[in-house]
This record gives structure tokens, sequence and C-alpha cells, in this order.
């Protein structure tokens, strides 16, 4: 088991190394000059030069990316074009906004779609069952952005029930309504993908579970039919935990189009208001942040699978 | 002369180089041993020794029986044979011509003139191909218009007993198991070999369907003059089809010789043990206990000297000590890697021409 | 040749009547004929495509056509079918026109990606070895974006636009569908009947194309059609944030985001380039999932 962990661990390195990479590279897939995606276009040629040594963009590329490594290492991802702040502040205020939103997101996208899919695989074959999966596969199939338009249109145009966007003033209460009730129309929004992707994922295993003999030698043992279903349900929730740890990390790079319906601000609409200004190294600090939580997300899923079911370690 | 019109093997084959007497296949110190990789550098850990110096030798004509239990390194070996794998040593003659070596014969050249046939499974034939596709590819690959290959597909599925126009727009799903390996049989008579290395081809069959194609084996081997490595862990059938017999065991030979005395006389305890762990027609002589006890040792850290000792009743010291070797396998003797043969050898029971019977 | 049959036991002539042969494909288009959901939101997607198509015969106005006095009115309205956008711009016309963009845009990366990720997964899959472990890892790097994050890093750095945007998502697709062809490649490769077409000594070539590619095309066909869905939004939405198609242009996530601020005046408006994505994804989800069932050929 240990050496399992050790090794998933390290095999983590290369692909966050990789990860560093490409998002380095992705200055370069701008046109123009990097140093013109680095600096506000009205910059003058002393300030270009200058900058350009400061960078060391004068160096040969392998120099560059380790130059620029060692600055990311200890934190400094560079200043916003927009702001002139420094990008590594911008992100981690916004990043604790998408954490509560992707967060709450997946755990009522749990609750909802835990129930559909065991129902669903409960009877599976069943008109329920096909009522679920056609829920599942609205789910997925439906653009959330345009879900939380047509939310916006009918809670707050319509019924002015609740906010449109933003999420209030002042340091975020969660007691308070005032505050929770921005967290309302983003959170049903984000939910939708995960509803239909964890109850898919219930579904199946609950009714793989439900076929397996020890189920059937429970009901011969005259056990009562909710007692067999807890344990089938204890059965099949390890794989439907770790897609929903998946999920998590999913949302959280994926959030950027609801959060800019809901102009929600975390780091999906950093992200979107990078894009619009060409803030590239806003840009590419967010990416790079928001990838590597993505990576460390599906290595803890995978460690807690693999400690979970013992059959994975050999793989 | 045309592929579809022509008797399809003449009873000289021009391709014999050798004439009678060299043998068709000559195997010396045939070795694959495969890695196994682990840790968290994935560092090559231990070796398998698949198949460890193995040196036999085919005869025009012949067939030789190759048994053990599972995991003794016989399908190895034959994949080997056919080049499927490349071994990490040994040479391989074929009719005179080293395999794969700069003056010898090609690999490609090999594969037209010996074939295989596969243990019959849901994977020896290919899912989305029709039967006679199968069997028309490896013509088709080596430049046989399609429609010619086609037509000498059909025949060879009437050769080995199937119907084409019944058949041959098949796919494998749609057939038995016994017609699956008929297939598995006309394919690899489908380049005309000279040489057909069957591994475990008829162990997956019911009982009548097995001796069905065991009796089509034996006409098309006299028809054909083919040469066959019969491959399987069933001593019976091995006993019936074959000429000479080979026993592997942990990736060695342990014994060879002319199936008649090999099965009347085993000189190796391990043949010994198998041949008695055959159930018995006679309900007298049936016996509880299996002779051999245990699993075979693991290949990865073989014991030392004789691998047998570790389950071998006769097993002294000398026997963890050196590992006995086998001798020249030429010309048709019997021969076991027994140090009970070696009269130098200081076993005690050395020199007797008998082995104790098993209690 | 009459006498070598003789000698053969006639063990399975004695089957009465073959089954009627249809062949893999044969057989899955049987199905599907009668798998009434799947024919029905076959039917819906191919309406969507030719009315993409050929929008420039069906669509009633001119879809740049703008007008000051008819903004953001409602269905029916002057001849107006579907009502007019924030710009007076015949809204039936526009979401005609702006099916061929969205369209174009999320299956042309699929069938690029599938050519390209398919081809490098089969190579990694049969070779095996370091040229796996090389393929294959290079796949892991671009796996660890989510699948929005990297279409967005990737054509927001470059600038935005139909190209770019189509660039981004063929390099988002490319890792899923390298991944699914090399499993099923290296499944395929360690099977028997590979291992019997090596052993007639056939170029590699041929084994790879006649025993290889056709098992493994199931496989990655399904997949890619499931994904062109995922295509489909993805690219309205780099459309929605700007990074895809340009305005005049219509395109339904751009006509999305453009109409957003009609949500007060027209709200119904707002939502129609919306519902034109969801049908054509809903659509292309049940057709994926109704081709997956008919070519399991195991049920």
């Amino acid at each position: 088991m240990f050496g399992y962990i050790l090794r998933r661990l390290l095999s983590a390195v290369p692909i966050a190394f990789g990860v560093s990479v490409v998002c380095f590279l992705l200055v370069y897939l701008a046109p123009g000059d990097p140093v013109q995606t680095l600096l506000p276009p009205d910059a003058d040629a002393e300030t270009v030069a200058q900058v350009k040594r400061m960078y060391g963009l004068d160096q040969p590329l392998p120099v560059q990316y380790l130059t620029w490594l060692g600055r990311v290492m200890v934190g400094d991802f560079g200043r916003s074009i927009a702001t002139g702040r420094p990008v590594a502040d911008e992100i981690f205020r916004s990043l604790g906004n998408t954490v509560l939103l992707a967060g709450l997101s997946v755990l009522v996208a749990f609750s909802i779609a835990f129930v559909l899919g065991t129902i669903a695989g409960r009877h599976a074959g069943g008109w329920l069952d096909r009522v679920v999966t056609g829920v599942a596969v609205v789910g997925v199939s439906v653009p959330n952005y345009w879900l939380g338009i047509v939310l916006v249109i009918i809670f707050s145009v319509e019924m002015m029930a609740l906010p449109a966007s933003g999420m209030g003033d002042g340091r975020f209460d969660p007691t308070s309504w005032e505050h929770v009730q921005y967290l309302i129309l983003p959170v049903i929004t984000l939910s939708m993908i995960p509803v239909g992707i964890i109850a898919r994922t219930t579904r199946s295993a609950v009714s793989e579970v439900m076929n397996q003999e020890f189920v059937t030698t429970l009901r011969a043992n005259g056990l009562p039919e909710w007692r067999v279903l807890r344990h089938a349900l204890k059965n099949a929730l390890p794989p439907v935990l770790a897609v929903m740890g998946l999920q998590f990390g999913t949302l959280m790079g994926g959030s950027i189009l609801v959060e800019t319906v809901f102009s929600w601000p975390g780091s999906g609409f950093l992200l979107s208001k990078a894009i619009l200004t060409r803030d590239i190294p806003v840009l590419q600090g967010t990416i790079l942040v928001l990838a590597l939580i993505f990576v460390f997300t599906n290595l803890t899923v995978d460690l807690f699978q693999s400690s979970v079911d013992p059959r994975i370690r050999r793989a | 002369m045309s592929f579809a019109t022509s008797p399809i093997w003449p009873p000289a084959d021009p391709r014999d180089r050798g004439g009678p007497q060299q043998p068709l296949l000559m195997v010396r110190g045939l070795q694959k041993h495969f890695a196994i990789r682990n840790g968290v550098l994935g560092r090559v850990a231990a070796h398998v020794r698949a198949v460890d110096g193995v040196s036999f030798t085919v005869h025009k004509g012949e067939t030789l029986g190759i048994v053990g239990e599972s995991g003794c390194g016989k399908s190895t070996l034959a994949r080997l044979l056919m080049r499927l794998i490349v071994p990490d040593a040994g040479e391989q003659i074929f009719d005179g011509d080293a395999v794969g070596v700069q003056g010898g014969i090609s690999v490609k050249d090999l594969r037209r003139q010996a074939q295989m046939v596969f243990q019959d499974s849901s994977s020896s034939l290919n899912p989305r191909m029709p039967v006679q596709g199968s069997v028309a590819f490896g013509p088709m690959a080596f430049g046989m218009p399609k429609a010619d290959a086609t037509a000498l597909a059909r025949e060879l599925l009437t050769k080995v007993g199937l119907n084409p126009a019944l058949f041959g727009g098949r796919y494998p799903h749609e057939l038995s198991g016994g017609q699956k390996q008929r297939v598995n049989i006309a394919r690899a008579l489908a380049l005309k070999p000279r040489m057909v290395i069957l591994d475990e081809a008829v162990s997956a069959l019911d009982k009548s369907v097995e001796a069905q194609v065991l009796n089509l084996l034996q006409v098309l081997k006299r028809e054909l003059s083919l040469t066959y490595v019969f491959i399987s862990h069933d001593l019976g059938v091995v006993r019936w089809i074959s000429d000479r017999v080979m026993v592997m065991y942990l990736g060695e030979v342990v014994e060879i010789g002319p199936a008649d005395a090999l099965y009347a006389a085993p000189k190796h305890p391990y043949t010994q043990a198998l041949l008695a762990s055959r159930p018995s027609m006679d309900p007298d002589r049936r016996r509880e206990e299996a002779p051999v006890s245990g699993d075979p040792p693991n290949p990865v850290n073989p014991p030392p000297g004789c691998r047998f000792h570790t389950r071998c009743p006769h097993a002294e010291r000398v026997c963890s000590a050196r590992a006995p070797v086998l001798g020249d396998a030429a010309a048709g003797a019997h021969l076991a890697a027994c140090h009970i043969q070696n009269p130098a050898s200081g076993h005690s029971l050395a020199g007797r021409p008998v082995l104790p019977a098993l209690h | 040749m009459s006498t070598t049959v003789s000698n053969a036991p006639p063990t399975g002539n004695a089957a009465m009547a073959a089954p009627r042969q249809r062949g893999y494909w044969g057989t899955v288009g049987y199905r599907l004929r009668y798998d009434p959901v799947t024919l029905f939101f076959g039917a819906v997607l191919l309406s969507v495509i030719l009315a993409a198509v050929f929008a420039s015969w069906i669509a009633p106005a001119d879809p740049y056509q703008e007008s000051i006095i008819r903004r953001l009115k409602g269905p029916g309205y002057m001849g107006h079918i579907l009502g007019t956008d924030e710009l007076g711009r015949d809204m039936l016309s526009r979401l005609l026109y702006g099916g061929r963009l969205t369209l174009l845009m999320g299956m042309v990366p699929v069938v690029i990606a599938t050519l390209i990720g398919g081809g490098l997964g089969v190579v990694a899959g049969f070779a095996g070895g370091i040229v796996n472990t090389l393929i294959m890892r290079t796949m892991d790097v671009f796996y660890a974006f989510p699948s929005v994050l990297l279409a967005v890093a990737i054509s927001g750095a470059m600038g935005g636009g139909v190209t770019n945007g189509m660039i981004a998502l063929t390099l988002v697709f490319i890792p899923p569908l390298c991944r699914v062809a090399e499993t099923a490649t290296t499944q395929v490769r360690n099977l028997d009947f590979v291992d019997a077409a090596r052993a007639t000594g056939a170029p590699l070539r041929l084994v790879l194309w006649h025993h290889v590619l056709g098992n493994v095309l199931g496989p990655v066909l399904i997949y890619a059609s499931s994904l062109i869905s995922v295509g489909i939004i993805l690219a309205s939405g780099l459309s929605f944030l700007g990074l895809g198609v340009k305005p005049p242009e219509p395109d339904w996530g751009l006509m999305l985001n453009a109409l957003r601020q009609a949500i007060y005046v027209n709200p119904l408006i707002a939502a129609l380039p919306g519902i034109a994505i969801f049908i054509t994804s809903v659509s292309l989800n049940m057709v994926s999932d109704g081709l997956r069932s008919a070519m399991d050929v195991r049920s």
C-alpha cells in the first residue's frame, strides 16, 4: 500500500511538470511578441526593452521556462495588466469563492443524484429507471450557461425572488440570507451536469451490486428489503464518491461559464475578464493554479479509491 | 499453376532442402525470460524463466508431442517457434537453415513453411471478419488476388469438413467450438505449411468433438505430408497423436523419447507422476491422492539443482546441489534429465533401469 | 476435391439452414431500425443539420438585416416567426444560419481529433513499450486540465476566432480519444487472432488494417459520437465567452451572450438560442446512446 501511494504521488510530478510547461507556452500561443502580451498596448519602447530584460525574454526558451518556473514556485505569477496588482493576489482572492461554489454544487448534486440513481438502479429496466436516465441525459446535455440565464429569467426577472448576479457586499456570511441568496441560482446551475453524471454512476453501481450473489443471499436469509438496500448502497458508495471527487475538480476549472453568467467573483470570472482584456499573466496564472488543483483532486480520489478497493492498486 | 485448380500439395515438396535425414526443426538452447517490473521506478525486479534453455529436434513427417502442467512454458515455446515472441538466446534451424540470422531463413519465410493453430477461444478468430476471410487473409497478404484467395479458403473449409456455402460467410460467434477449431486449422493450412504447431488445439473442445478434430488432423497430416508439433496438457491425447513426446517442467525439458517407450517406462519421476495422475478407467486402480503434491514452484525463482526436487519422491542431496543434464536428444533416443538415469551422479538409485513405482 | 471431403467427418454440415447473414454493420443497422427513441432523436438531429445546411433556402429573411424600430420583438411580430434580436434581425433566420457555425465548430474538431487521437492511440497500443509511454504520458498532461479550462486556455491565449476555437477543441478531444483507442488496441493486439495474422508472415500494416483497426473502430466511433454533443456545448461556450465566432456572424453561443441584456425586455427571445443548443445536444446524446447499445454485439 505504501509503495502504491509513493508511486502514485511520484507519478503526479511529471504531470504537474507537463502542466507547467503547457501553461508557460500559452504565452507563446498568443499572436505577436510575447512581451506585448505582458504589457499594456501603449507601453513605450524603453519599457518594452526593460520588461524584456526583466523577464529574461531575450534568453533561450528553456532558460526562460526555468526562470518562470522558479518565480512561480515562490508564488510570483507576475502582475495583472488590467489592474497592476500581483496575479497571485487576484487568484487567491477569487479562488475561495469558486471553492465555495463548486463544493456546494457537488454536495447538492450528490444528494439529488444519489437518491435518483438509487431509485433507478433499484428498479433497473423499469419506467422509474427510464425517467431518471432521461433526467440524467438532460442534465449532461443542457448548456449550463443557458440554464443559468433561464433561471435568472424565471427567479430574478419574472418572480424577482433571487438576485441575478454577484455575491452581495462585505464578507461572505453563510448564516445570513443576505449572502446565501446569491448562492442559490449559481449552485443549482452548476450542479446540473454533476447530477447527470453522478446519477448515472450511482445507477450502474447500485444495479450491479443488486445483481450480485451476496444480495440474493441476504434476501434468502430473510433480511428486510431496506436493510438489503443498505448493504447494496454501502458497496455502491465508493465509486460514486470517487466520481463526486472528480466532478469537484472539473467544476473548479469548469465553472468559468456559470461564473460569467452570474458575475460570481470567482476564479472563472477572473479568467473570463482576463480573456476580454487579453490579460495574459492572469490567464496563465489562473489556468496553472486551476489545473494543479485538478491534478491534486484526481490524485486524492485515486488514493481514496485504492484505500477502499485493493484491486485498483495492482494497476 | 493456379492455387485453385492444382492438387493442393505435391507429394515431393520442392521446398525440401535437406532430404529426409535432415530434421525439419532443430532447436538449441532456446531461452525466454520475461522481466517483472515493480517498485517506484519500474525497475526490473525479477525474471520469469518461461523457457530456459530448451533443445529438441523434430524430424520430417513426425508428430512431436509436448506435455506439461500449465505454466511450464509450453505456450511460450510455441510462440517462440513462430517468432511471435523474440527469444533471448538460442538457435532455431529450419530444414538446415538458421532462422532470422544472416545467410539463414528469414522469419517471414519461416512463417510460410510453419504455421500455428491456436487454442479455441473467443479470441482465436477475428469477430468482425467472416471466417472465410480469416482463412483467406494469409494468401492475400502474400499477393494472391482476393477471388483466388477466397476460392482457396472455401476449398480448405471443405477440406476441414465445413460446407463453405453454409459456413464461409459466417462470423465466429455463429460457430460452435469445434467448427471454429476447424476454421483455425484451415487458416493454418492456407499458406501450405510444412510444419504446423498446434498449441492446445483441441483442449477446449468436448471429448466427442475433440476426437473428430484429432481424426481430421491425422487425415490432413497424411494427405499433406505435414509435420506436427502438438502441445497439450492432456497426456492421453498426446500419446494418441504423437510419435515422440517431450515433457516440460518449469521451462525446461525433463524427458523426451518415443511415445510408446516414454508412456510404458517413464524415466523421469515427474513424467511418472504425471502419468500416474491420469484418471484410470479401472475403478480398482483409482488412487485417492495426487501423486505430485502441491503447485509447481514459482518460475521466478526456480529451485536450485533439479527443479523438480521440491516435489520429487526420490529427491536426495545431489538433486538440490546439481542440475541433471538431458544429454543429446538426437536420433530419437529416450532421455531424461534425472540423476537416477546417470550412473555417475551419486544418487542412491542411480543406474537402475526402471523407476520404483509410486507409493 | 470429393476424395478429400470423404475423409473428414461431416459435422457442422448437419446444421440446417444457416441464419440470415447480415454482417456486423448490417446487424447494427437492423437493430437501430427497431429503436424508436433513437430514430426519433436521429430525425430531430437530421432536421437540425439539414436546416443549417439549407439555411439560405429556408430562412425567411436576411440574417444580417438590422432594423432600429423592430428590436427585441416577440414571435409573430410583423412576419418574424420567432421575433427579432437586439439589433432587429430576424431570429429564425439567425438561428438557422447560426446552426452552421455552431455545428461546424462542434463537429469538425471531433472528426479531426478522432483521426489524430485515434491514430496515435492505435500506434501507442500496437507498438507498446517506449512509444506507448511517450504518447500516453504526453496525453496525461493534457488530461490534467478540465476540458472547459483547456479549451478556454488555448483559444483564449490564441486570441479567439473560429479557427483558433476549433484548434483548441481539437486539442481538448485528442487525449480522451487517444486513450480510448489505446485501450481498445492494447486489448485487441493481445488476442490470438492477431497473433495468428502475424504468424502468416503478413506485413504489419495489413495485420493492423484488417485485424486490429476493425475491432478498434467500434469503441472509438461510439466514444467520438458522444463527444460531438460536448463539442457543440463547448463551442457555443467559447462563442458565449467571446472566444469563438465574432459578431455579426450568427452563432448560437454568441447570440445567447448578445441577448443576455434582453432578458428584462423579452426573455423568450433571450432563451431561444439556448433551446437550439439544448435540442441539438440532447439529440446527439440520445443517438450516441442508441448507437452504443446497437453496436454492443454481445447483448
